[in-house]
Formats: structure tokens, C-alpha cells, sequence
């Protein structure tokens, strides 16, 4: 496993085996090794765009809901969350430690889109106790991204 | 009228980075590597700290030597990093950048003809703010063969008489040049035999890439005694724009820099000061954050000039590297101008660092890997067109 990699690769996933080589002071062969087996090894588990999609006209809502559920004998949350996160529409499920059990979110084209897999998806699941849904206004961060600044180089060009 | 200027100050030479200054600002698209400065923003719990101060209405002078709560931290981190110990109530004054520091530090030890020695390559002030004090430099052309460390030869080849300090700018702008633990140990031996003391500007001594990290001067036997250690925030904190450095010295030392420093400045920014001691306490992981990123870029421009072909000793500090160009026959300044013209490329000369950085270009790596790749096609390019034209 190779840290400085992940971190490199999780700010820029585009960063060729080539720069990632020459920054980390390794060869391009041994960077590519380490690369494929942490892939193979689910460490890297895939590689993805940030997109400020308020910025996109196709409309976008994305929801938080706060699942409570009962855990099952032998399986824990497990058998629960998988049911869940198997929807195409769930885009994150964690499990949480609070006053909820599961924090699942869903991405949807309208409001009622993902009411109506609150109400008809999760909320008639046995093992679930209550749902609260709560809608996203705005994405001021994501993973680490602040959206919609744009940040000018305001050194002056030269000095000493 | 008669002239207003006195004849110290019409001698001295402006800066050579003026030039290039001037032309760069009138071309928008061009791209600098020229900045020595870090291309981060402040920590967002340092800045914090500076606005909560402004909120709380802490908008008064400081003692002159600096709030003491931050002077202990500061005695606190100098001996936690580098077994440094100098006292916080006596020894340590908060100045306006290390810049202050450098300054009021000749000017409280130097008599006119005491001369000082000064090895280039270097930052641009130290020669001037010699002058200024009425003091003489004698400069030491460090050597590329020797990874531009000071050796004890050059040394003692400079050493006469009437030398009263030296001044060991390590890690090095422009070169990004260190000295060892190893390396310093001779120098250290020279300086207590002939009587010297030593100005070590420190500045970039937390943006050190080896496993080791910086050893300070001061930290030797019998050093601290005869060394004045100038830091700051500006280079380990990406803090310049808040103008705030530090020296330590000897109480005797140190109480007429107070009364110069009291005299032309007061007291260094307060809303700094209060964002320093967050700095001190809590930003450890900031700094080793920044210092990982800029030892990517740093062996990102090895690789790369490398593959060109283009001689570079390897940098071990700052954020500077200091490649070889004298291959190509013209002098660093040509080059620098050509590369500014055609490529809009902007880097620094090595002559404006002292006449011996003729053949050598300053580098500069606080930018981001995006931008150091698009400088080093134009770079690439531009040494190919000159290699293919003498050929």
C-alpha cells in the first residue's frame, strides 16, 4: 500500500502514472504496480468527477435521510444497508453512531421523485422504524472541493 | 536645490529584480516561476485566530518585544524542533518579517569598517542592509560543485582582522541549498576560534527535505552565545502578507535590537501576533502538509530537468531550484529575458542574487503541479530551440 499515492490520486484523480512517478520520486513501473494493486485490492475502489451540478441545467435534488432501523439477529445492519444501498438511486449510505442508525443519500430529478422512494422503497422495508428526509439547498463543499470560487493567483509575479 | 539623498543611500544598488518586474507586469498571459513566496493561503485556524483578536478588540501596541505568551511559545517550538534554547523574557524580540530582523541586527552590532561576511548567492538584502549600518561585506562565491554549502576554505579565505559576523542564510534562497549538522560543525569551530558572530537566517528551515530535518547553528557548542537566529512565519505558515518574523540573540544583543526595533517600528502587527501563537501551537500538520506538496513539486522539476538534460544539483530546502544553463553560452539574464519574450515564461536570473549566480536560474516551485507542467513544456521547448540554433 502506498499512502503518498492515495492522497496524490484522491486530490487529482487524472495525475498520469508518469507526473506521479517524478513527484514521489519513484520509477513509472513501480507507481503503475502500486497503482494496480491497490485497485485490485478494492483499496482504490474507483475514480470520479466533482461536478457542481447547480451549474447544470438538468434539475438535480439530492436528500439526507435519517433511517432508523432495527437490527436483525446474526446480521446486524448489514443485511438492512445492503438492501438499501442496492438502489440505484441511494448514491451514499453510512452507518451512523447518534440518534439515527443509517444516513442514506439519495440523488433524484425531482422532489417528488424521492419522496415517493421514501414512502414506497424504505419506509414499508420491515425493519425500518422511521425515516426523516431532509433536502439539500445548496453544496457550498464537497470531498474536500469548495464549489463556486474561483481563486486568482494574486502574488506579485516576481520577488526576491 | 541641493541633492536630498545621502551618498550611502545613492550607492547602493537597486534591486536587479526590479527589471524583470517591469516587464512581466506588462504581459497578462505570462506565466512566473518567479515567486518566493508560498502559494498557499494561511491555515484557515491561524486566520481564524487573527480575526477572533479583531473581534475581541485587540487592536492595541504590543510590548515592544511581542506578546510574551508568544515569545514563550516560540522559545517552546525553538527548542522542541531544533534543541535551541533562547529566553523568552530576554532573548527573543517579534519583528516585521525576518527581513526587520536581518536589519536590526547589523545595525546594533556593527561600527563603520567591520566588515561582514556574506556567501552568494543570496537573499538580495543582506549586502545592502550591511551598507546601510556602515558596515563592509566581503562575499564568498559559493560553488555549485559544493551543492552552494559554505566550506570552511572559503571561509577562512575571507576571514580577516576586522571580520565581526557572518551570515548563514540556510536553507538558501536562491539555491535551496542546506547545511548539515556535519557541515556546519567546522564552521561553528572557525567562528568561536576567530571571534565571530553569526546572523543565521533561518526563514525556510521548517521547508527541509531530508529525513534529519534543519540543524540550527545556534544549536552547537558555544554557538548560541555568539549567534543571532533570525525566523518567521511567512515561509513554514504561508503567512507573508502578515509581516512577521523573530529574532533571538543574546540578552546583550537583543536589548539594543529592542531599543532600534522600539525606536523604527514599535511593535511588530498585534492581529499577527495572536494568529502566531495558533500557528505555533496547532499548525504542525499545515506545515507538514505544505512540505510534502512542495517536495512533490521539487522532485517533480529534478525529474524534468533530467529528462532535458539540464545540470541541477539536487535542492534539499526552500522552495527553490537553481539549475545550470551556462551550456548555452548566454548570460542568465539573456536567457531569462528570451525565455520572458518568447515563451512568456518569467524565472529569476541567478545574478540578481549576487554576481556569481552568472549561469544559474532561480526556479521557483510554489505553484501547483498544473502550472509547473505548462511552465516546463514552454521551458523544455525554449532550451531545445536554443540547443537546435547552436547546433
Amino acid at each position: 500500500m502506498n499512502v503518498e499515492i492515495l492522497k496524490l490520486l484522491e486530490s487529482d484523480s487524472r495525475l498520469s502514472v508518469k507526473d506521479i512517478a517524478a513527484m514521489t520520486g519513484s520509477t513509472e513501473e513501480a507507481v503503475a504496480a502500486d497503482i494496480k494493486a491497490m485497485e485490485d485490492g478494492k483499496v482504490i475502489c474507483g475514480y470520479h468527477t466533482m461536478v457542481d451540478w447547480d451549474k447544470v441545467a438538468d434539475e438535480k435534488v439530492t436528500a439526507l435521510i435519517e433511517v432508523k432501523v432495527t437490527p436483525q439477529r446474526g446480521q446486524g445492519f448489514d443485511k438492512i444497508a445492503e438492501r438499501i444501498y442496492n438502489y440505484e438511486e441511494v448514491s451514499s449510505v453510512y452507518l451512523m453512531a447518534g440518534t439515527y442508525d443509517l444516513a442514506v443519500f439519495i440523488n433524484g430529478k425531482t422532489l417528488k421523485e424521492v419522496s415517493k422512494f421514501v414512502y414506497d422503497k424504505l419506509a414499508t422495508m420491515e425493519t425500518v422504524i422511521s425515516t426523516q428526509t431532509n433536502f439539500v439547498l445548496r453544496k457550498y463543499k464537497d470531498h474536500g472541493i469548495i464549489f463556486n470560487t474561483e481563486k486568482q493567483d494574486e502574488r506579485l509575479a516576481i520577488i526576491p | 536645490m541641493r541633492n536630498p539623498l545621502s551618498k550611502t543611500i545613492q550607492e547602493i544598488k537597486p534591486s536587479g529584480i526590479r527589471k524583470f518586474f517591469d516587464i512581466v507586469s506588462e504581459m497578462p498571459h505570462a506565466i512566473s516561476l518567479g515567486v518566493g513566496e508560498p502559494d498557499f493561503d494561511t491555515p484557515w485556524h491561524i486566520r481564524e485566530e487573527g480575526i477572533y483578536s479583531l473581534e475581541k478588540g485587540k487592536t492595541f501596541y504590543t510590548s515592544n518585544s511581542g506578546l510574551m505568551e508568544l515569545r514563550e511559545e516560540i522559545q517552546k517550538w525553538y527548542a522542541r524542533k531544533y534543541d535551541v534554547h533562547y529566553d523568552a523574557k530576554k532573548e527573543i524580540l517579534l519583528t516585521v518579517g525576518g527581513s526587520e530582523g536581518i536589519d536590526v541586527a547589523l545595525r546594533a552590532m556593527l561600527d563603520p569598517g567591520d566588515e561582514v561576511i556574506v556567501p552568494q548567492p543570496c537573499y538580495v538584502s543582506y549586502v545592502p542592509c550591511v551598507e546601510l549600518a556602515g558596515g563592509v561585506p566581503v562575499t564568498i562565491d559559493l560553488k555549485n560543485e559544493n551543492e552552494f554549502r559554505l566550506t570552511l576554505d572559503e571561509l577562512k579565505a575571507a576571514i580577516t582582522e576586522k571580520t565581526k559576523i557572518l551570515v548563514l542564510p540556510y536553507p538558501g534562497n536562491p539555491t535551496g541549498a542546506i547545511m548539515t549538522r556535519e557541515d556546519l560543525i567546522p564552521i561553528a569551530e572557525i567562528c568561536k576560534e576567530r571571534d565571530i558572530y553569526v546572523i543565521s537566517d533561518e526563514i525556510y528551515s521548517e521547508l527541509t527535505y531530508t529525513d534529519e530535518g534543519h540543524c540550527s547553528i545556534a544549536s552547537l557548542p558555544g554557538m548560541k552565545e555568539r549567534t543571532i537566529v533570525i525566523n518567521g512565519f511567512s515561509k513554514a505558515y504561508a503567512m507573508t502578507g502578515w509581516r512577521l518574523g523573530y529574532a533571538m540573540a543574546p540578552q546583550v544583543i537583543a536589548e539594543q535590537m529592542t531599543k532600534i526595533h522600539q525606536f523604527a517600528i514599535m511593535c511588530a502587527p498585534t492581529t499577527s501576533q495572536y494568529a502566531a501563537i495558533a500557528a505555533l501551537r496547532e499548525g504542525d500538520k499545515d506545515v507538514e502538509r505544505m512540505r510534502e506538496s512542495y517536495d512533490q513539486r521539487r522532485h517533480f522539476l529534478l525529474r524534468t530537468f533530467e529528462e532535458m538534460g539540464l545540470p541541477c544539483f539536487e535542492p534539499r530546502g526552500a522552495f527553490y531550484v537553481f539549475p545550470c544553463i551556462k551550456e548555452f553560452g548566454i548570460s542568465s539574464d539573456d536567457f531569462a529575458t528570451q525565455l520572458l519574450k518568447t515563451k512568456e515564461l518569467a524565472v529569476v536570473p541567478g545574478t540578481a542574487f549576487g554576481d556569481c549566480g552568472e549561469g544559474f536560474l532561480r526556479i521557483s516551485y510554489a505553484y501547483s503541479i498544473d502550472e509547473l507542467r505548462e511552465a516546463m513544456e514552454r521551458f523544455g521547448e525554449f532550451i531545445r530551440e536554443l540547443r537546435e540554433k547552436k547546433a
